[in-house]
């Protein structure tokens, strides 16, 4: 798995590293400021307050079942605008990349007008007896909505490179499209696929805006961590610092994981194409 | 005639119709672009053409046209493909690749993998069953991949260019198995290499700008070419016998030494493979080169470009036509072909 | 470790506000204002002045000729926290005693704060009153929903002595870190109710009705006013909150429902 070469010509211009270091100090900085800020001999009890330790499993729980929500509606979406072709794909696309670069709050206001009791399809659910604003609901339902972009675009890229190629031939050996969905096609995509779902779940685990828009915060149904965060900083600048650096120390463990998630299953994916590339050098 | 196929799609000037006998295997040659792929392409399903009508043993694959729309899906079409990458699932075993078919078609497991076993088997790869295509060799993969094809049963084996990138060592191996395993089976197979449309098939089409130009059984096509396109492939000298500790023996008794990649077997049948520029025409026996020498009859003279192409009987001969003159060469006159060793390759069939 | 890290800050620091200035003004560029002639006056208030000391801020640059005030409305305790990190603000006036607290409690204050107006909670509900809300204790009627704001902040606080006061605990849909939250859940019609300011209704306007109720006087809320230690223009500051207690910022805050401090 150590692909480092330790003598490769890099190619990469002096000037050129400087100009990375101050990107990477601005990303780091804040954060190291943060650690430093921290009220050490209060950190225990500060992030093992009740009031923390309900907001981070909150906050768990409903990334968690957004993720899932994300992975079923995601997949599809994803096989439907990487492999499909029809009028409005690109239309379709740019909707549903749309709330990455949508002001959460935004997606909010939204979601409030089609789920809210007075929108487009909450009128419908309170006649049912489903009432949505003020629930965990409505918690998933913001993380989805921010988050499903991240899935759909990692997947569809990992589709892309991977290619209809298997497929073709999948269907040529007798395999019917659902057959060749679930033997060929996820397993292939299958890194990519768990770094969207990592990303997904670190994405939902962050949602504020949206959440606070439409889901209210009470503890323990709609506040999550980063509401919690919100919140203390008013009376309690320890508490919000010491949380705030729980939630960068999750982020990491989980982004940490996606990234190491894809090397072993990229190098997977790279020897499933060396046989072919092989062949074609070879004289 | 149990495969009849005719088809044209626009858009890629493609317009052909063809059939195939039971157990007929049938080469396809062309230039690059002349519609091969094209072919396998709609045969198996992968593309649609704008009308025509295709069947195999009574079953509709697709039949389009004013008012009919018919069309099969590939995964009912039972026309497995064999392509020049050998695409196996990385995800899977060997063994897993080739029960791949067997499975999807609804057999049950353990009778997949016994079905997976016996054709791994037949290309040679029983040792290979628990590798991943990762730690395969690119002639490995090929022939797991082959065995992925075969295990389906298909009424139409299709194989596009399936040695084309192999490694010279690779492919007569691949070659000599595939010779094995198509024999009595219906397959297209296109291919680059005359000596894969002698070895493989029974019938030989050729392909230029999307259409038929030339179809009929391979040695007449490759003796007596009439597209330009055949031309071009078939001048090559083939020369089938047995083969001997230091090449191939022919029918009449000529010996041809040779270049081989393959491990040779004596009294196995193979095939002597020379280009017509490699040999050279003398009026009487060559001294010093005992082999390769052999006293032939001059049936016909003909203009091959700036050459003259030396006809006697199955073996030709290319010669400027200053020598041409000198010799005198004409029908009837008794002369030596010589052709060195190096400019000989030996193919075990 | 933390004099590296402050060198790191101050090259990260460098090399964004290069990139920055291409921008537009810095706003502590606009603190050299002494001499030029024309002065300036900024003022850090709470969100809920916003209405009021806009129409001050217009009257006051109208009888102070060449004056320039520069308003920025916020959460009181972002606004305390801003100045402690050394904003640069002449003039702070807080929703409450304890956001004022902190800043003279690092003694960022000039003289001691003034208190100039108060505030109480009222019942906002959605134009239709779907709840039929009448009193304060029908918050607590199982099956409305009602928000308030979250006890960390000053509405919350204010909410929970009323129930204190009136012996009602309220179980509430949702606790809002402000209380513009409250508001807009009100007007979305997604609560039933909301506990937010008398300012904040009037505000609203026909978004929202008023259902009042006599215990909010046991929760009044004073809003302090104060100079700044680190004003530049410590006279044009003390004259803006000469104007806010004077009898035309007294007007304008009756006008927007505050009442007397």
């Amino acid at each position: 798995m150590n692909r480092r070469r330790d003598s490769a010509y890099s190619g990469i211009p002096r000037w050129v590293l400087a100009i990375a270091a101050v990107g990477a100090l601005f990303v780091l900085l804040p954060l190291a400021a943060m650690v430093v800020r921290v009220n050490w001999p209060q950190f225990i009890p500060l992030v093992t307050s009740e009031a923390s330790l309900t907001a981070l499993s909150l906050s768990l729980r409903t990334a968690a079942a957004s993720t899932v929500l994300c992975v079923l509606f995601g997949v599809p979406l994803a096989l439907v605008l990487a492999r499909g072709d029809f009028p409005g794909q690109r239309l379709l696309r740019s909707f549903v990349l749309l709330p990455l670069v949508l002001p959460p709050v935004v997606g909010g206001i939204a979601l409030l007008y089609a789920f809210g009791r007075q929108g487009l399809l909450g009128r419908g659910l309170e006649v049912a007896g489903i009432q949505i604003a003020f629930s965990t609901t409505a918690v998933v339902l913001a993380q989805t909505f921010v988050a499903l972009p991240f899935l759909v675009v990692s997947l569809e890229g990992a589709l892309r490179s991977a290619g209809g190629r298997y497929e073709a031939v999948a269907a040529t050996l007798g395999a019917r499209p659902t057959t060749v969905l679930r033997r060929v096609t996820l397993p292939l995509v299958l890194p990519g696929l768990a770094s969207g779902a990592v990303l997904s779940f670190a994405r939902s685990l962050g949602e504020f805006g949206a959440t606070l828009t439409f889901a209210g915060s009470l503890p323990g149904v709609t506040r999550t961590l980063p509401l919690e965060i919100y919140l203390q900083r008013e009376t309690d600048a320890d508490a919000a610092v010491a949380l705030s650096l729980l939630l960068v120390v999750v982020a990491v463990i989980v982004v940490g994981l996606s990234y190491r998630g894809p090397a072993p299953a990229g190098s997977g994916s790279g020897s499933a194409r060396s046989p072919g590339s092989s062949g074609r050098l070879s004289p | 005639m149990t495969f009849t196929f005719d088809a044209a799609l626009a858009a890629r000037r493609f317009e052909v119709s063809l059939s195939l006998a039971p157990g007929e295997t049938v080469a396809v040659l062309g230039p690059n672009g002349a519609g091969k792929s094209t072919l396998l392409a709609v045969i198996a399903g992968l593309l649609r053409p704008d009308t025509g009508r295709a069947e195999v043993n009574g079953r509709v694959l697709f039949e389009l046209g004013a008012g009919v729309h018919t069309w099969t899906a590939p995964h009912r079409r039972g026309t497995a493909l064999l392509a020049q990458d050998p695409l196996l699932f990385p995800h899977l075993s060997a063994l897993e690749n080739v029960a791949f078919g067997p499975r999807s078609g609804g057999v049950p497991k353990r009778q997949a993998r016994e079905t997976a076993r016996h054709w791994l088997a037949e290309v040679d790869a029983a040792d290979l069953a628990a590798r991943r295509p990762g730690e395969l060799s690119g002639g490995q993969a090929q022939r797991v991949a082959a065995a992925r094809a075969l295990a389906v049963n298909p009424e139409v084996l299709l194989l596009d260019e399936p040695l084309s990138a192999l490694d010279i060592h690779a492919a007569p191996l691949l070659r000599r198995l595939l010779k094995r395993v198509l024999a009595g089976r219906r397959a297209i197979i296109v291919t680059h290499d005359v000596l894969d449309a002698y070895m493989l098939a029974d019938r030989v089409i050729v392909m230029e700008d999307g259409r038929i130009t030339e179809d009929g059984p391979t040695r007449d096509v490759l003796r007596r070419p009439r597209s330009r396109f055949a031309a071009g492939l078939a001048g090559l000298n083939l020369v089938p016998g047995t083969v001997t500790p230091a090449g191939i023996r022919s029918a009449e008794g000529l010996e041809f030494a040779g270049q081989h990649d393959a491990p040779l077997v004596a009294g196995q049948a193979g095939v002597a493979a020379f280009p017509p520029s490699a040999v050279s025409v003398f009026l009487s026996e060559a001294h010093g080169s005992p082999r390769n020498s052999f006293r032939v009859t001059v049936t016909d003279l003909e203009p091959h470009g700036d050459q003259i192409r030396v006809r006697a009987g199955e073996l030709s001969a290319d010669v400027t036509p200053a020598a041409s003159a000198d010799l005198g060469l004409a029908p009837g006159l008794a002369v030596y072909f010589v052709v060195k060793a190096a400019a000989v390759s030996i193919y075990p069939a | 470790m933390r004099a590296v890290l402050r060198a790191g800050a101050l090259l990260a620091a460098g090399t964004l506000t290069a990139a920055l200035a291409a921008c537009g003004p810095v706003s502590g560029g606009g603190a050299a204002s002494g001499d030029s002639g024309a002065k300036s006056v900024t003022v850090f208030a709470a969100a809920s002045l916003k209405a009021p000391f806009t129409a001050l801020a217009e009257q006051f640059e109208a009888t102070h000729p060449g004056t320039t005030v520069t308003l920025s409305f916020a959460g009181s305790s972002d606004l305390a926290t801003q100045i402690t990190q050394g904003a640069p603000a002449d003039v702070f006036a807080s929703a409450d005693i304890k956001n004022m607290a902190k800043v003279s409690g690092a003694a960022l204050v000039e003289g001691s704060p003034r208190d100039f107006a108060s505030n109480v909670l009222t019942i906002a509900v959605p134009p239709g009153n779907p709840a039929a809300i009448a009193s304060f204790a029908d918050l607590a009627r199982p099956g409305v929903k009602t928000v308030v704001c979250a006890a960390q902040v000053p509405c919350g606080a204010a909410a929970k002595t009323v129930e204190t006061e009136t012996g009602t605990t309220l179980t509430p849909v949702s606790e809002e870190s402000s209380v513009t939250d409250v508001l807009g859940k009100v007007i979305s019609g997604e609560a039933d109710a909301g506990l937010v300011y008398v300012t904040d209704v009037k505000t609203a306007g026909a978004k929202v009705r008023e259902v009042p109720f006599a215990e909010s006087a046991k929760a009044v809320n004073t809003y302090p006013i104060a100079a700044l230690r680190r004003s530049r223009n410590k006279d044009l500051a003390a004259a803006f909150i000469a104007a806010v207690t004077g009898p035309e910022g007294r007007q304008l805050l009756r006008g927007a429902g505050f009442g007397a401090p």
